[in-house]
């Protein structure tokens, strides 16, 4: 099967992701169209790893998950936090940085 | 020359009185002012020893030096701060410190009342260090440490009563007058170090027979414009009617006996470069003249007894001016006219602070009168001091004066009957305006406000008048009895042949005498026949309101260097405000008008900052895309 085509999904998913945070209010949902950008990341360096035939791009995709999985962490906490105190999960909310 | 090891005791016994008054602070306000006097008489002292020494050698042998320490030395540029004690300093030493200490006696009493006696004497004590260090330094350079030194101490003592604003300008201004003046002092020094590479006056002196003629003038030139600054001459002469401010016994002290001489002896100790720099000496003598005339006028019509004194030492030094002017055959009778001045000036002004003791510190003469039964002493030697200016024979003041007169008669010429006919008609004048002072503050009726209560004063007061009054009788005899001083100072001066004589002696002193006695009946119709108005006139001629505005010396000041200079400001700092200042305000505006613009871009929405991060990252893809293809 043709490598190329691999990295055609990934450019797909990546898109499909960036698109989701760009537009999306809910903050659940643009969370997921991070984690799936990340992965889109992942399939790429796991793609380019099976072309060039070493392990490189398999072992960033490991770190890329640790990443993924700290980041799933923390960025669950503030959500949470931020719908107790303001009863909204909606991102455009937070933002009272501008004043 | 002789080298000596007590000179240096003449500066720093007054100096260390100084330092210990100002440091002991209030702690020797009990004692300071006796410990300042007996350091002061005590340097007196050491000056008449020095005198006695220096009458037991020969001639040749007189000057004494004594080099304190290495001063400056770059390569084989070298200069020590060393002292000389020669003919002409040890005449300035005796009279700083003689008069100096009478003045410092006479303070004891007149400043018994201020709180704040002790800065007085410590002020005075650093003046008579710093004068006596201007006289007694063997270079340019030293002098000019004294010179600054009477300065600063003449400052200090104007703008003594600081509180009263117009004092303390009228002390800035002093200072600020004289600073011309001695940028013309440094200006000379830095010629003379680039002409001939030294600045001590016996190497200047060697030097001047191969310096040219121009560079000599230049010299000249500066040093007349330093003696202009600190004797009060044309055109600097504006700041010595207002240092009238300081209290009386600066006045006689610094304003009236020494510092204001310093000039002459700053001009009778460059007689080597003024002899090589005929167009220099020229104008010393024209400077003389018009200062001496200016004086007198303006002493014509001062109501201020001691704004009218300071008219007269402002004349009386032209005349100094004007004899050291007149080359080798005028120094010694300069010398000689600045020490009778000395005392019979001194005399006057202590006296003066006496009549304002007396009056509840009033000094319109026009508020004086009949005040002759209440102060006989002062009376009697003011009295005494005025027949000395007049140069009524046998007083100082006719050998003196009479001798300046018959030298610039004598100096050949339409020169000479120009300077001739200048200095009588001075005399005249003089006479005329002494007369008024005394008519006006002790004879007729009295005129005072109701509370004064004139009365003679204690007599640590009248000692040093009196002292002062036997000085201004004896002194012009003893100094030219036999030719004394001239013989004294001839060894410091080149002689040259003697001059034609245009008018004898007699008939000199008989022309002197005939204008002083038009003066003085003048003065007698105008003031002594009729009745003097305790307010001044104000329906005067032109000419009296012109002489009462000081011959409007502060109007043309202000309209030809003040308001210039403060336009000129004006436009520097607007120039500072648009272009220096416009430039960093400019660069911060831009700064805070850019981020302003870019802040609208900071919505505090999540999804617009990631869209620009993706747009970003997209656009530096793209970027790297497009190199690497």
């Amino acid at each position: 099967m043709n490598a190329a085509n691999y990295l055609y999904l990934s450019a797909l998913l990546f898109t499909i992701g960036a698109v989701g945070v760009v537009v999306r209010r809910n903050a659940i949902v643009v969370f997921m169209c991070i984690e799936l950008m990340l992965n889109a990341a992942n399939l790429s360096f796991v793609t380019f790893s099976r072309i060039n035939g070493d392990l490189n791009g398999q072992v960033i995709a490991f770190f890329t998950m640790v990443v993924a999985a700290c980041e799933v962490v923390v960025g669950l906490a503030i959500i949470v936090t931020i719908y107790r105190s303001r009863r909204s999960a909606s991102i455009d909310d937070a933002s009272l940085l501008k004043r | 020359m002789i080298t000596s090891t007590t000179l240096v005791y003449l500066i720093a016994l007054p100096l260390a009185g100084s330092a210990i008054l100002l440091l002991a602070g209030r702690r020797s306000d009990k004692w300071g002012h006796l410990l300042a006097t007996a350091l002061s008489a005590s340097s007196f002292f050491v000056g008449l020893y020095q005198l006695s020494l220096m009458l037991g050698r020969s001639n040749s042998e007189r000057p004494i030096t004594q080099k304190l320490f290495e001063w400056i030395s770059v390569g084989s540029f070298k200069i020590d701060a060393s002292l000389m004690l020669d003919q002409l300093s040890i005449c300035f030493v005796l009279l700083i410190t003689g008069v100096g200490t009478l003045i410092h006696i006479y303070s004891i009493s007149y400043m018994s009342h201020d709180p704040d006696r002790r800065r007085f004497f410590a002020f005075l004590n650093l003046f008579i260090a710093a004068m006596l260090l201007l006289v007694l330094g063997d270079s340019y350079l030293n002098l000019y440490v004294g010179w600054e030194g009477v300065g600063l101490a003449s400052y200090l003592l104007i703008g003594f009563w600081n509180q009263k604003p117009a004092y303390a300008t009228a002390s800035k201004k002093a200072f600020v007058m004289n600073r011309i003046g001695d940028m013309g002092l440094s200006f000379a020094i830095m010629i003379a170090f680039a002409t001939m590479g030294t600045v001590s006056f016996s190497g200047v002196k060697e030097a001047v027979d191969h310096t040219s003629t121009a560079a000599l003038t230049g010299i000249g030139l500066m040093l007349l414009v330093a003696a202009t600054g600190k004797s009060a001459q044309f055109p600097l002469q504006a700041w010595l009617g207002d240092a009238m401010a300081g209290p009386t016994p600066v006045s006689a002290l610094i304003h009236a006996a020494t510092m204001v001489t310093a000039g002459v002896y700053l001009i009778t100790r460059s007689n080597f470069i003024f002899d090589a720099a005929p167009t220099a000496q020229l104008l010393v003598v024209i400077i003389g003249a018009i200062t001496l005339m200016f004086g007198a006028l303006i002493g014509t019509a001062k109501d201020d007894i001691k704004k009218a004194l300071a008219a007269s030492t402002m004349s009386q030094i032209g005349y100094m001016i004007l004899g050291a002017g007149l080359g080798p055959v005028g120094y010694a009778f300069a010398i000689m006219h600045l020490l009778t001045h000395g005392f019979f000036k001194a005399g006057m002004f202590l006296g003066a602070g006496s009549v304002m003791h007396g009056m509840n510190d009033e000094v319109n003469m026009r508020k004086y009168g009949a005040l002759r039964k209440f102060m006989p002493i002062t009376f009697a030697t003011f009295g005494l001091g005025y027949l000395a200016i007049l140069g009524v024979p046998p007083f100082a003041g006719f050998y003196s004066k009479d001798m300046i007169i018959e030298t610039a008669f004598n100096s050949g010429g339409a020169k000479g009957i120009i300077l001739g006919c200048v200095t009588l008609l001075g005399a005249g004048i003089t006479a005329f305006y002494m007369t008024r002072v005394m008519i006006l503050t002790f004879t007729g009726k009295s005129r005072w406000d109701d509370e004064a209560h004139p009365h003679e004063s204690p007599w640590l007061m009248w000692l040093p008048m009196a002292i002062l009054a036997i000085g201004s009788v004896t002194s012009g005899y003893l100094l030219s009895h036999g030719d004394a001083l001239v013989n004294w100072l001839s060894p410091l001066f080149e002689h040259h042949g003697e001059h034609e004589e245009l008018l004898s002696p007699m008939v000199v002193s008989g022309l002197a005498l005939a204008m002083v006695a038009i003066g003085v009946a003048i003065a007698f119709v105008k003031y002594s026949r009729n009745e003097v108005a305790s307010v001044a006139p104000t329906d005067v001629s032109i000419f009296t309101t012109i002489a009462r505005q000081d011959l409007l010396q502060d109007r043309f000041n202000e309209a030809v260097f003040m308001q210039p200079g403060q336009a000129l400001t004006a436009v520097l700092v607007k120039t500072d405000e648009a272009v220096i200042d416009g430039a960093v305000r400019g660069v911060g505006r831009v700064a805070l008008g850019s981020g302003s613009a870019l802040r609208g871009v900071q919505t505090g929405f999540v999804r617009s900052y990631a869209a620009l991060i993706l747009l970003g990252a997209v656009a530096l893809v793209a970027a790297i895309w497009v190199v690497t293809q």
